[in-house]
């Protein structure tokens, strides 16, 4: 209903606004028998901005400040003979009570007659707060939009103004990727800072056993919470996944570029590029059906004891994953070296095989160590694939057909189901969160300066 | 190669007359047609070209001769849907026999691009890189004289002799195109096809480059692609003009460029078409 | 001289010709090892697509039994349901009919279902439990329900669809191995022999399984449970990332390339772009967790969240590719406008971005892709917990499709949720093969009008 209302009002004062800054600018032209500067449509538009931007941003303070006002006025609505009665935690759910009967979603059991009290009086502060809010927005929209239309003259350089704030509006579009960045870093930095209040770095970062013991309060520092059977657990399945891929990516991407009959490459190439786009959750139900199964069984025949659920099931699968990632990459990468050196190595008698392995994979080698980078950022970043295949197991073992752990398995299984952020036992997800961004970032940014540096290279 | 060393610089030569029918005729065109999918890009040409000689082909850009050129090093088996039909003869060998073997053939007819491309690798692994694909070289030590006397002939070595650990790509036009030259000499070939090898370069690049031609022809069987007339007059004993995927007329350089028998070859020779 | 070189000539002719056979050998083996990598790579997409078919298409047909269900007045005990006519005001009514709807609910239904099963085994010899693990939990409530629409049905005779147990459906298709001993086997040996006998008769038939779309997941009667609450769930996030991720993506791709000037800044903000499209999904999740919901308070588990979530992780993708797209149109179109007298912005808006829509559309159709399929984030703002409604807003609580199927991947009922989870991804495949399909056609005809 509130936004409704506010929609309807901002809507009405916009086109209001757009037809007077239309009207007037062609009867200002008119009558002075003047050019105008810029067309009438970006007048009506310049009005509209000057109507809309203050009334916007009256409600935007509103909605930002409007709830923390309310609560603070439920909080003085509470008679004081019974706030000094309550504790800080009763006082607080006192408020949620009297904003959620304010708000007519009811609440649990029967309220007490200073809760009705308050949430009356609460309900009536929204409403003439809202009614006021409006009425701001209101007239500060009108009493702009009357001042802009004063000051249409024919020599209005309407349109570059308007010009500027679409500059304006992109620019802090820009900034919204900026932003994730800071909220990343923030966010992770503030909550593994809290971690490390419970739990010492030192013991987090070298500690070689995690057993963060479950306390049904949630808080407490009981249980260990060494990083590195989860880290190694992550090298091993990452390892695994690369051992795979690059050998079957590469080649595939250098038959496509190099050998393959252009029809056979439409049709492969997107065939290949199929298995990027499978959702990771898909991969990780093919480990646990189907390839860990097959691994184990294939174990039993050879006489190896390979579990299931295993650093191999998963980093197979990862490797699967990454296939055409890897072939894609270097793909484009092998195709940026230029012919002239393919003509000139053939021109002498090479082989084409010979041409590949001595002067195009040398000369792409920079670009496909980027893509391997990637690659690798991608694996160690990657999470339902070890979620459901790699056995869960954080323990610190070098035989890859064994359970294990990884970073990012801990997280989900550390936060899931939680959002009180109160104890180690879930602070711990941001710890790893920070240790896995820091990780990926320095693979990324090292591979896409290594790829742009070949890009250049050959531009 | 001594009969050449006395010689002024090539840039103010004047036409020589040498008769091309001095070397017999090891490689020799039979009705070569080239066909790109369904279209023809050269029409039945036939011609010898004379051993131990500079053969220029010259024509308006697309007029086929340059792919002529790379007909006879087969390298248009690189292009997809290239089709050539026709014979090529290397010691009454046909070049497009099934029999034959390309990396063989290449070995023999080296290639010269128009664009300089060493490998982005250093001098002396340019130049070792034929070498040792062949396995020409019995020991470190052949290699490494292979290499020094490639770049000797290609007129590089003086240059170069203090960074030949240094990468190709860091020499400037003129020496990168040497540097491919004396990378083509190395695998020791009988035939050297030069495919507007100056046409990226500056004069006086332009001008050492043709020195090295005139001075390789002594031991090399040499054709040239060019665009510029007065190159083809500089360089070349014999001279064919190519038209519209046609060869219109061959001959000694000399005749060509002073009483040609075609009008066209006139018309083109005269600035009235290209 | 000429001797020496023609001997040396010849002797470089036989070197290369000693060593064309390993050389070409060579070849041939570096060729095969492309071409295996390529078969290899294929016959992994080929074997994916062939487990999760052969698994999952199974499921979309489903063990539904055609009972002949009599409406019995000694079992349906409720009496008639209340008319409007015989109460004074709607109050009223409304409370008499909420009586009668609680006493339609304390109804045995399920002995209407044992006396159709017994009625069509005269001869059957069995416990009531038996026979109601024949059929799936839901079957009484369909059987209410059926009866609450329309209370003249009682003491009629109607044949009626029931939805058989998961238990019975895994019996019937075999994906529980037939040969068990009793004590291994989820049902009892007379349940088996009615169902074996029912599959024979034709009252038990392999039925597709609508309800599959039209269901929202259960937990106590699995034979039942659907997507379609996860499904809503993933519509509201693409809608937020659609509506949210696509304006800003395009504005800061518009002013990266055609507006910003080339600076550090600028420098910044393209190795950030770059480096967010790298960084793990699973660390938007904790953004989420910790901005979102801890900080913001937004609500736990709803689409909301999860959209705005995809949103950050899309951003980057749609602004990668709406730049290449940019980058395409040829500097001499942007000279021509600007020299004609057009601003920059006019020259951006009037003639560069029509020609870009195409591309925009393709990098809007990824992103969505992308989003729709992720999953690791969403566990961490608590979209994996259970939601028996499908969601009325984006505020509500919800799941989502790639949520769905993690969450009936690690179902007890593996014999059952092996084959439904196959089935939800199929469906979720199907969607994003619908978008990519779509983004094709649309581009083909937006660049055939160009």
């Amino acid at each position: 209903m509130n936004s409704f209302v506010i929609a309807a009002m901002l809507l009405v004062l916009l086109g209001l606004a757009y037809q007077t800054g239309w009207s007037r600018s062609r009867a200002v032209a008119q009558s002075s028998g003047q050019r105008l500067h810029s067309r009438p449509i970006y007048h009506g538009v310049w009005v509209a901005l000057w109507v809309v931007i203050p009334a916007a941003l009256i409600m935007g303070l509103w909605a930002l400040f409007g709830p923390g006002v309310a609560d603070q006025f439920a909080r003085s609505q509470i008679p004081a003979e019974i706030a000094a009665g309550l504790e800080p935690g009763q006082i607080v759910n006192a408020v949620s009570r009297i904003k959620a009967i304010a708000s007519g979603f009811g609440i649990i059991g029967e309220p007490q007659p200073f809760e009705a009290e308050a949430a009356r009086a609460l309900s009536q502060f929204q409403l003439y707060g809202f009614l006021i809010v409006i009425l701001a927005a209101a007239i500060i929209g009108i009493g702009a939009l009357l001042y802009a239309r004063g000051r249409i003259v024919p020599g209005l350089r309407a349109r570059n103004q308007v010009e500027r704030v679409i500059t304006l509006l992109l620019l802090a579009c820009s900034g919204v990727a900026i932003l994730t960045t800071v909220g990343i870093v923030a966010s992770l930095l503030v909550e593994a800072i809290r971690f490390f209040t419970f739990i010492n770095p030192l013991d987090f970062f070298f500690g070689t056993v995690w057993n963060p013991r479950f306390s049904t309060t949630g808080t407490g520092a009981e249980g260990d919470y060494g990083l590195i059977p989860l880290l190694w657990g992550t090298i091993m399945v990452a390892t695994i996944a690369m051992l795979f891929a690059v050998p079957v990516g590469l080649m595939a991407a250098i038959y496509l570029s190099q050998y393959a009959h252009p029809r056979v490459r439409n049709v492969v190439k997107p065939l290949i590029e199929i298995l990027a786009g499978i959702p990771t959750i898909v991969y990780g139900f093919f480990a646990l059906v189907t390839v860990g199964p097959f691994l184990s069984g294939l174990g039993a025949t050879v006489g190896l004891d390979i579990r299931a659920t295993s650093a191999a099931t998963a980093g197979l699968v990862m490797g699967i994953m990454i296939i055409p990632f890897i072939s894609s990459l270097s793909d484009d990468i092998l195709r940026q070296v230029p012919q002239s050196l393919r003509d000139g190595s053939l021109g002498l008698g090479a082989t084409q095989s010979e041409t590949i392995r001595r002067v195009i994979l040398p000369a792409a080698l920079p670009g496909i160590v980027g893509a391997f980078l990637l690659a690798v950022s991608r694996a160690i970043g990657e999470t339902m694939i070890v979620v459901l295949a790699a056995g869960n197991s954080p323990v610190l073992r070098f035989n890859p057909f064994e359970p294990t752990s990884t970073v990012t398995v801990t997280i989900v299984n550390q936060l899931t189901g939680d959002s009180d952020f109160a104890g180690p036992q879930s602070l711990v997800a941001f710890a790893l969160g920070l240790t896995l961004f820091v990780l990926t970032l320095i693979l990324n940014v090292a591979a896409l300066t290594i790829v742009r540096r070949f890009r250049e290279q050959y531009d | 190669m001594s009969a050449t060393e006395t010689q002024a610089s090539p840039v103010h030569q004047t036409v020589r007359t040498p008769d091309p029918n001095a070397h017999p005729a090891r490689l020799k065109a039979d009705a070569v047609s080239v066909f790109y999918g369904e279209k023809q890009a050269l029409f039945d040409v036939s011609i010898d070209l004379p051993e131990k000689s500079v053969s220029a082909f010259i024509g308006p850009s697309g007029c086929g001769k340059s792919t002529f050129l790379r007909c006879i090093n087969r390298m248009n088996d690189t292009i997809e849907g290239a089709r050539v039909a026709g014979k090529i003869t290397l010691d009454d060998h046909n070049l497009y026999d099934q029999s034959l073997d390309v990396v063989e053939l290449r070995a023999r007819i080296g290639m010269v691009f128009q664009k300089p491309n060493p490998f982005p690798k250093s001098i002396f692994e340019n130049v070792a890189y034929g070498p040792k694909i062949h396995g020409l070289a019995r020991s470190k030590a052949d290699l490494e004289e292979i290499v020094i006397t490639s770049l000797q002939k290609a007129g590089l070595f003086e240059e170069v002799k203090d960074r030949l650990h240094q990468p190709g790509t860091g020499l400037s036009g003129g020496q990168q195109q040497r540097l491919c030259i004396a990378r083509a000499i190395a695998v020791g070939p009988e035939v050297i096809l030069m495919d507007e090898p100056c046409s990226a370069l500056d004069p006086i690049a332009t001008a050492i480059i043709e020195e090295l031609i005139d001075e390789l022809r002594s031991n090399y069987t040499i054709i040239i692609v060019t665009h510029s007339m007065q190159q083809a007059a500089r360089v070349s004993q014999k001279t064919a003009f190519f038209h519209l995927g046609k060869l219109i007329e061959e001959g000694p350089t000399e005749e060509i460029f002073t009483n040609p028998r075609e009008k066209r070859t006139q018309d083109y020779i005269t600035g009235r078409i290209g | 001289m000429s001797d020496m070189s023609q001997s040396a000539a010849l002797d470089r002719r036989e070197r290369v010709r000693n060593g064309l056979s390993r050389r070409h050998r060579g070849e041939a083996i570096f060729r095969g090892i492309g071409i295996a990598a390529i078969a290899i790579a294929l016959a992994l997409v080929g074997t994916l697509f062939w487990q999760v078919l052969s698994k999952g298409l199974p499921a979309f047909t489903q063990a539904t039994l055609h009972l002949d269900v009599t409406f019995d007045e000694d079992v349906i005990t409720a009496g008639p349901a209340p008319l409007r006519s015989d109460y004074a005001s709607a109050a009223q009514y409304e409370a008499a009919f909420l009586d009668w709807r609680r006493a339609l609910a304390g109804i045995n239904w399920a002995a209407l279902i044992e006396q159709a099963v017994r009625a069509e085994m005269p001869e059957l010899d069995a416990e009531a439990s038996d026979i109601r693990r024949l059929v799936d939990n839901n079957a009484g409530l369909t059987l209410r329900q059926m009866y609450q629409d329309d209370p003249a049905l009682l003491n009629q005779t109607l044949n009626v669809a029931l939805l058989g147990s998961a238990d019975t459906d895994n019996w019937l298709k075999g994906t529980i191995d037939r040969s068990l001993p009793d004590a291994r086997q989820q049902l009892s040996a007379v349940t088996r022999a009615i169902a074996d006998r029912f599959a024979a008769d034709g009252v038990i038939s392999m039925d597709f399984a609508w309800h599959i779309f039209t269901n929202t997941d259960s937990r106590t009667a699995p034979a039942s449970a659907g997507l379609a609450g996860a499904f809503v769930g993933s519509l509201y996030m693409m809608l937020v990332v659609v509506v949210l991720a696509v304006p800003i993506g395009v504005a800061s791709a518009i002013y990266l390339e055609e507006f910003a000037p080339k600076n550090r800044f600028t420098d910044l903000i393209e190795v950030n772009i770059n480096n967010l499209a790298a960084v793990p999904s699973i660390v938007f999740g904790l953004l989420g967790a910790a901005v979102f919901i801890n900080y913001f308070r937004l609500p736990i588990s709803a689409p909301i969240v999860g959209g705005l979530v995809l949103t950050l992780m899309t951003l980057p993708t749609i602004i990668i590719a709406t730049r290449s797209s940019l980058r395409q149109v040829s500097p001499s179109l942007r000279q021509a406008a600007l020299g004609l007298g057009a601003s920059r912005t006019q020259m951006v808006f009037h003639h560069v971005l029509p020609l870009t829509l195409p591309g925009i559309l393709t990098a809007t159709i990824i992103g969505v892709a992308q989003a729709l399929g992720e999953t690791a984030p969403l566990l961490l703002i608590g979209m994996n917990a259970f939601v028996a409604n499908i969601p009325g807003t984006p505020l509500d609580q919800s799941s989502a499709l790639p949520v769905q199927i993690y969450l009936w991947q690690g179902n007890e009922n593996r014999n059952f949720f092996e084959a439904r989870t196959s089935a939800a991804i199929l469906v979720l495949l199907g969607l994003m093969i619908t978008l990519n399909a779509i983004a094709i056609f649309l581009r083909t005809r937006l660049e055939r009008n160009k």
